[in-house]
């Protein structure tokens, strides 16, 4: 159960962004998630909605979006979404292939209320 | 990779980072790795390995699969050889640092309370409480769990995994996030083969493989002696490597490490004090 963990890395991420845009309120984070992470979004959910309590990120709605296996093979070239567990060319199953996404764990976006905004902080 | 130019947006996450917010809000693109706190300490840690030429392995397994048992065999082979050091990480008891002192290696055991895994802050809090002059090969021996040690970066250079034959032959299909990051898969207590006729070597290495993993399988009963022989040789392989790279001011990562990770490895560029 790593994952309460990884909500603590989260909120203090999403705390650090919020900060810097002097916002007020956070209302979505997505994340973007692999199979290949570890990390099982379910779980995670679950452990964000414990996390958050007292945070910035207190009322913000968490986007998973799990993302597909995707494999590159090095003998056929072909791009295929492949199983977690079998990791071979869709085309010609070879296992020459180097992962394209899948083992990611990211936080991709932000959405907040800002209050007084400062230089440099105009991602809109 | 920076967080700022958009050279961390990739095919796979291009979707993610462009999308309009809601009226009355400001949408942010983050695109930063969950772990990134994480992987500077980790960063950190192998810096300080590759200083002094160490070579730093994380142990993976299940509990019970035979960790310990086998950091015993290897100290006691090495002897006069290599340097050994060892971290342990448990959730409780010091009992695995204290069979390792017993066969006259430093060892200190982090005790993780209910964490099922160590994390880079734990390792270099443990490196505080360990002298690494004269020392060659540092094992971090990771909690046993076939899970969540796969997902952290510890610094170290190579991830070795067990697995006993007493557990199963298809752990590779089950378990594919830690069986992927392996640079070396090791099927121990294979005293215990003949008594198991459900378990096939040859399956667990075609499961293996089926994770594009080029890993060597390498048998062996830590408590009998028989098959250390191909480990020890692994090792000794690994040890030279990291001399070379040490030389050359050099690092590398485990051969799976994420994106990230391998990136990191490569922007921590030649080691301060590389000898001459």
């Amino acid at each position: 159960m790593h994952e309460l963990s990884l909500c603590q890395a989260l909120l203090d991420q999403v705390d650090s962004v919020a900060r810097q845009h002097g916002a007020v309120a956070v209302h979505r984070i997505s994340l973007s998630i692999g199979p290949l992470s570890g990390v099982e979004p379910d779980l995670l959910a679950h452990a964000y909605a414990l996390a958050k309590a007292g945070t910035v990120a207190e009322n913000a709605e968490l986007e998973l979006a799990r993302s597909p296996v995707t494999v590159q093979c090095a003998d056929c070239g072909a791009e295929t979404d492949v199983a977690p567990n079998r990791l071979r060319c869709g085309v010609c199953g070879a296992n020459r292939v180097a992962l394209v996404r899948g083992d990611e764990l990211l936080l991709t976006r932000v959405e907040m209320t800002a209050g007084t905004s400062r230089e440099g902080a105009n991602h809109v | 990779m920076c967080d700022t130019c958009g050279c961390n947006i990739t095919p796979g996450n291009r979707e993610f980072a462009y999308r309009l917010a809601a009226d009355g809000t400001r949408a942010v693109t983050v695109l930063q790795r969950l772990l990134a706190e994480n992987d500077k300490t980790a960063a950190h840690n192998r810096a300080h390995f590759d200083r002094r030429g160490v070579l730093a392995v994380n142990l993976m397994s299940s509990p019970g699969a035979g960790k310990t048992r086998l950091l015993e065999a290897t100290i006691d082979a090495l002897r006069g050889e290599a340097a050994i050091a060892v971290v342990e990480g448990d959730l409780e008891t010091d009992n695995d640092a204290a069979r390792i002192r017993a066969k006259g290696a430093p060892a200190v055991q982090i005790t993780t309370g209910s964490a099922c895994h160590l994390d880079a802050a734990m390792v270099h809090d443990a490196l505080h409480q360990i002298g690494l002059d004269g020392i060659d090969l540092l094992f971090i021996e990771n909690v046993g769990n076939l899970v969540c040690p796969a997902s952290f970066d510890l610094g170290q250079h190579r991830n070795v995994v067990l697995l006993s034959v007493t557990e199963g032959d298809d752990k590779p299909a089950k378990y594919p996030v830690m069986f992927r990051v392996a640079d070396s898969v090791l099927l121990t207590k294979t005293d215990l083969l003949p008594l198991l006729d459900d378990f096939d070597p040859a399956r667990t290495e075609a499961y293996l493989r089926d994770l594009a993993s080029a890993a060597p399988l390498l048998p062996l009963s830590a408590k009998q002696g028989g098959g250390l022989d191909g480990w020890l040789a692994w090792l000794r392989r690994e040890l030279a490597a990291q001399r070379a790279r040490w030389r050359h001011g050099e690092t590398t990562h485990p051969a799976a490490a994420s994106g990230d990770t391998r990136q990191r490895a490569l922007d921590a560029g030649r080691p301060a004090s590389s000898p001459s």
